[in-house]
């Protein structure tokens, strides 16, 4: 029992940072009927400014607040790769729009394994550990010998994606930037015809998933106290396929898939074998799309004849 | 000349307005690049003694990367956009004599690239004694197995349509099935080959049919999860496959019995030769140029029979393929399997080839180097994807040659740490030159009167 | 042409099709005369696109019977065996009973032989029209290639296998007038030359039953012609039946024996084109009727 609610924790707290670079493959596939594949790279390297940029305030700066300074990293990790999934859209992508289908998603192969040896190169090949940050546990449930602890860790990634969310929630449903997206989701051809500038909202939903995922690569700095630049590939392929369980398109959808797959992946290391917990995602993945390939929580498609 | 002043004016302040232009926007992007590189350029990260991070700052690379960027920037916009304007007003009468040399040039390149494929490592041989050995296996036998790859998966995406991020899984079931048959019951090489392939072609059959009603990226990413489901059982499935460290000690190829080695029995011996290591190079390299020409008659072929009408119909409009009574199901089966099959011969010749395999040899990376050349090729053109194999192969190899640039850059430079840079980025650059690949064209597979290619603009590219 | 209604060639009985809440096809029974041509006329959204795709097999019908006979019709009476049986077909002699809403959609062309176009034009554009002729013939071919076998190991025998299907393909562009562009991509015909593609590719599989969704959808008054002439010869020369669903009123009353008319999902009239023409009904779908009349025809029809 103390195993399950403290491995209930730690998959929502994983699930979370899952479900945050999950938005952003389903915003870009919702809008550009793409899989980007580099996003899970993007996540990399935010995590890579994260580290630079905190490193920046405690070793140089000596800033001491440790929420003063997360606040900082999370900012600056949020607008460097925003920015750098602009210019990716702008290069790599944009040219290829409306070309041959199979151009784009290999533009973003392309583009992924650039990103991770570009920060190979830059940052070199070892693994990144910074001092663990936040140690303090609040013990919620204590067992025989076996603690049930919930870390500030935990909640402030809890909480920073509760109210993230609920701010691109308000975002993509009450504004007009909401409204342009689901224009383009629906006709892109359509929404240009009716005043949409179709170029700038691919751009910004770039940008918000860039952001998103941004947040996603701080905390999981955070979290793990180590990053390697070939932690894009599994973590991007995971949170795929939590927006694919969740139904694509759909932001609660994703959110949704996030926590299920991460859930499953503590739940399965725990009480199965860690060696498997990755064949474990993979599977669900295939499963889903084999079996349920509108998702959780979006719509089936009908073969129009 | 009243007239005649405005005409002369007018360029000049256009230049003006274009150079102003061309100024501003070399200014963006200078201001861009340079936010865009300062985190990961700017800063790098070093451990100290201590094993604590430490950032150490690099802004002269930073300046002088931004600084290439912007002039590039402004070159593109003074030099070349200009250029192309102008080339784009020039009417497009298409040269006859250019026409001609391009027909001349199509004709005879086939069967020039055959002879040349067939004497290279003579000619290696001749020419530069000394490190044949290394230019006829990294790039001949090395290029040969990704064209045999490509090819066999031109099959599955080129022809039919179906976008498979998995091929590598195939590769390594053929590569798997001969270093562990091998080892474990001795069987030879040949006999080996044709199990790996039907082995191949069965885990095909076996993977392709769940995923037959999937179309397009979602067929893409659970190929991939196929992909990845087999090697993560290779690496974790240690009493069989050896786990992380492999197969090793796999037997090597054998001309009719007689083994490649220094022995008695051994090849030089027999032959009355000396002994030397390329003998079984250039044995293993006429094997897989064998295997590949195989490859290629069997797909021409099979274009020209219903079976590959079928994949190319398929790849057009599957619903129109059911409306004419076609099985799409034992349709697309039959391209999973006939590609996998091909994936499982070259993974057999991997193997004996290298006489060591493990997980590291079939991760993503591959399958997503095969499909790239498969798509610059020229989706469903052999020539294009031999082509291509041929750019993005050694191109990459040829990166581990170029030691001289240590002279330029000083000696901490290592040109192969930036093989997989250079690769990725190409990848995004020939996809932005040549969305359709280097052959956009495709060739009928039967005439009536007279063979017409047929532009790319009309085939499609499957949705499956 | 004296088809009589004794011996159809199709059957539809009860044909009640549902999306989710919406019923496109309602209780629909109709029969198509065997070497006849019938039309299925009605409004945009009347359903007749959704009966085509029930009888070709790409949808499955929520409920009812669509059944197919093979030789002169004496084998209808065994219709409720079969449909007892449970099985998809039934043989006779040289007869042959298939239930389409059975089948999947190939099987229904490849057993049943029933063949069909489509509306929005469906060829294979990045092939030659001749190659489009070649795909159409696949079951044939692939036998005489020993399915691949005999075609990769000795090209020679299939060789003369394939004579006999670039011959087809030979009569059929002939017949639609697109040989001089056999080896131009399909992609590159003109709108009207796609239509009769389509159609000529159609007729290589051998059509018992021919099914043409909207064939004179676009058509120039001098192509749409031709295509009457077409489709007149089919029935003259071949043993194929022809359905078809038609907006261009010239074509229906002009070629069709035998007319039926769908408005929501609902038959509404069904006979000659003389009696359809005139009658009270097809004409107040097809034009409105005054707000008076709207309760009484609704009435009618069974809303």
């Amino acid at each position: 029992m103390e195993v399950f609610v403290q491995q209930l924790i730690n998959g929502i707290t994983l699930g979370s940072i899952y479900g945050l670079i999950a938005i952003g493959y389903t915003m870009v596939f919702g809008i550009i009927g793409m899989v980007n594949f580099a996003h899970g790279d993007v996540f990399m390297v935010s995590s890579f400014i994260a580290l630079i940029a905190l490193l920046i305030l405690t070793t140089w700066l000596g800033m001491a607040s440790v929420a003063l300074a997360l606040l900082i990293v999370l900012i600056v990790a949020m607008v460097f790769t925003s920015l750098v999934n602009w210019v990716i859209e702008r290069v790599a992508y944009r040219p290829l729009r409306g070309s041959f289908r199979l151009a784009p998603l290999i533009s973003a192969i392309g583009m992924s394994i650039f990103l991770s040896n570009f920060v190979q190169v830059t940052q070199g090949p070892r693994n990144k550990s910074v001092p663990p940050l936040l140690q303090d546990v609040i013990v919620i449930m204590e067992g025989n010998g076996y603690d049930v602890t919930i870390s500030y860790r935990q909640l402030i990634i809890w909480s920073i994606t509760a109210v993230l969310l609920a701010a691109f929630w308000y975002l993509v449903s009450k504004t007009s930037l909401g409204r342009a997206q689901r224009a383009c989701e629906q006709d892109q051809k359509m929404a240009a015809l009716v005043g949409v500038d179709v170029d700038r909202t691919i751009s910004i939903t770039f940008v918000i998933g860039a952001a998103l995922a941004a947040v996603a690569g701080t905390m999981y700095l955070m979290y793990y106290g180590v990053v390697n630049f070939s932690d894009g590939f599994v973590p991007g392929i995971k949170a795929f396929t939590a927006a694919v369980l969740g139904g694509i398109g759909s932001l609660p959808g994703a959110v949704i898939g996030g926590i299920l797959i991460g859930l499953i992946e503590t739940m399965w290391s725990a009480y199965f074998s860690i060696d498997y917990k990755d064949v474990a995602a993979f599977s669900i993945l295939a499963i889903t799309l084999i079996f349920l390939p509108q998702g959780l929580l979006g719509r089936p498609e009908v073969e129009k004849v | 000349m009243a007239v005649a002043a405005p005409d002369t004016a007018l360029p000049h302040t256009a230049a003006r307005a274009n150079l102003a232009h061309a100024l501003k926007d070399a200014a963006i992007t200078a201001l861009i690049s340079f936010a865009l590189l300062l985190p990961l350029i700017g800063f790098k990260t070093v451990q100290n003694m201590r094993n604590e991070l430490e950032l150490e700052t690099r802004i002269p690379l930073l300046l002088a990367i931004v600084a290439i960027i912007t002039a590039a920037r402004l070159f593109g916009s003074l030099v070349i956009e200009p250029w192309r304007e102008r080339r784009a007003l020039r009417p497009h009468a298409e040269d006859a004599r250019l026409t001609a040399l391009k027909t001349t040039f199509a004709n005879w390149f086939t069967p020039f690239a055959m002879g040349f494929v067939l004497v290279y490592p003579l000619i290696i041989m001749v020419f530069f004694p000394q490190g044949a050995l290394k230019w006829i296996d990294n790039f001949g036998i090395q290029i040969l197995i990704y064209i045999m790859l490509g090819w066999g998966l031109n099959i599955v995406v080129g022809l039919a349509g179906l976008l498979d991020l998995g091929y590598v899984a195939f590769y390594a079931v053929g590569s798997y099935a001969y270093a562990l048959l091998a080892k474990e019951f001795g069987l030879s090489f040949w006999i080996l080959l044709p199990l790996a392939g039907i082995l191949s072609a069965f885990w095909g059959v076996l993977l392709g049919f769940p995923v037959l009603r999937l179309r397009g990226d979602y067929l893409a990413i659970v190929t991939l999860a196929f992909g990845e489901i087999i090697r993560l059982i290779l690496i974790n499935w240690v009493s069989f496959t050896g786990g992380y460290a492999g197969v090793s000690g796999i037997p090597r190829p054998t001309l009719f019995g007689i083994p490649f080695n220094a022995t008695e029995q051994g090849f030089a011996a027999t032959f009355g030769l000396e002994f030397n290591p390329i003998h079984r190079t250039l044995f293993l390299y006429y094997v897989i140029l064998a295997l590949g020409l195989v490859t290629a008659y069997v797909t021409i072929r099979l274009r020209q029979l219903p079976v590959g009408r079928a994949w190319e119909a398929l790849r057009e409009d599957e619903i129109a393929c059911r409306s004419l009574g076609i099985n799409t199901t034992n349709t697309k089966l039959t391209a999973f399997a006939m590609g996998a099959m091909f994936a499982g011969f070259a993974g057999s010749f991997f193997a004996a080839r290298q006489g060591f395999i493990s997980p590291e040899s079939f991760t993503f990376l591959e399958s997503a180097t095969i499909l790239s050349i498969v798509v610059l090729g020229g989706m469903g053109s052999m020539i294009g994807v031999a082509v291509a194999a041929v750019v993005m192969i050694g191109g990459t190899e040829i990166m581990r040659e170029l030691d001289f640039l240590k002279y330029i850059f000083g000696n901490d430079f290592d040109p192969t740490q930036y093989r997989m840079l250079i690769f990725g980025f190409a990848m995004v650059l020939i996809m932005i030159w040549k969305p359709r690949g280097l052959v956009g064209t495709r060739e009928p597979s039967a005439f009536y009167k007279e063979r017409r290619t047929i532009l790319g603009s009309h085939v499609k590219e499957g949705h499956g | 042409m004296t088809a009589g209604p004794a011996a159809p060639v199709l059957r539809v009985e009860h044909l009640t099709m549902r999306f989710g809440g919406l019923v496109a096809v309602d209780d629909l029974s109709f029969a198509a005369a065997r070497g006849g041509i019938t039309a299925l006329i009605g409004p945009n959204g009347a359903g007749k696109t959704t009966v085509f795709n029930c009888i070709t097999g790409f949808y499955k019908p929520t409920e009812g019977r669509i059944a197919l006979a093979h030789g002169d019709g004496a084998i209808w009476d065994e219709v409720d065996t079969l449909t007892d049986r449970g099985t998809r077909s039934l043989h006779r002699g040289g007869e042959a009973l298939f239930l389409l809403e059975r089948m999947p959609d190939y099987l229904v062309t490849q057993q049943a032989r029933v063949a069909r176009t489509f509306q929005n034009i469906r060829l294979f554009t990045g092939m030659t029209v001749f190659e489009n002729m070649l795909v159409a013939q696949h079951n044939t071919l692939m036998v005489s290639s020993g399915y691949t076998l005999i075609g990769v190991l000795a090209p020679h025998i299939y060789g003369r296998a394939e004579k006999a299907a670039v011959e087809k393909a030979r009569y059929w562009l002939e017949q639609t007038d697109l040989l001089e562009r056999a080896d131009d991509p399909a992609g590159d015909l003109p709108y009207g030359a796609q239509r009769r593609l389509e159609i000529a590719r159609a007729m290589c599989t051998d059509p018992v039953l021919l099914c043409l969704d909207e064939p004179a959808a676009g058509l120039n008054p001098r192509e749409s012609h031709q295509l009457n002439e077409l489709l007149l010869s089919i029935r003259r020369e071949h043993t194929t039946s022809i359905l078809l669903i038609e907006h261009d009123m010239s074509v229906v009353m002009q070629i069709s024996d035998h007319v039926v008319v769908l408005d929501y999902g609902v038959k509404i009239s069904d006979g000659t084109p003389e009696a359809v023409r005139n009658d009270q009904k097809v004409v107040a779908a097809y034009l409105g009727v005054e707000d008076e009349e709207v309760a009484k025809v609704e009435a009618e029809v069974g809303l």
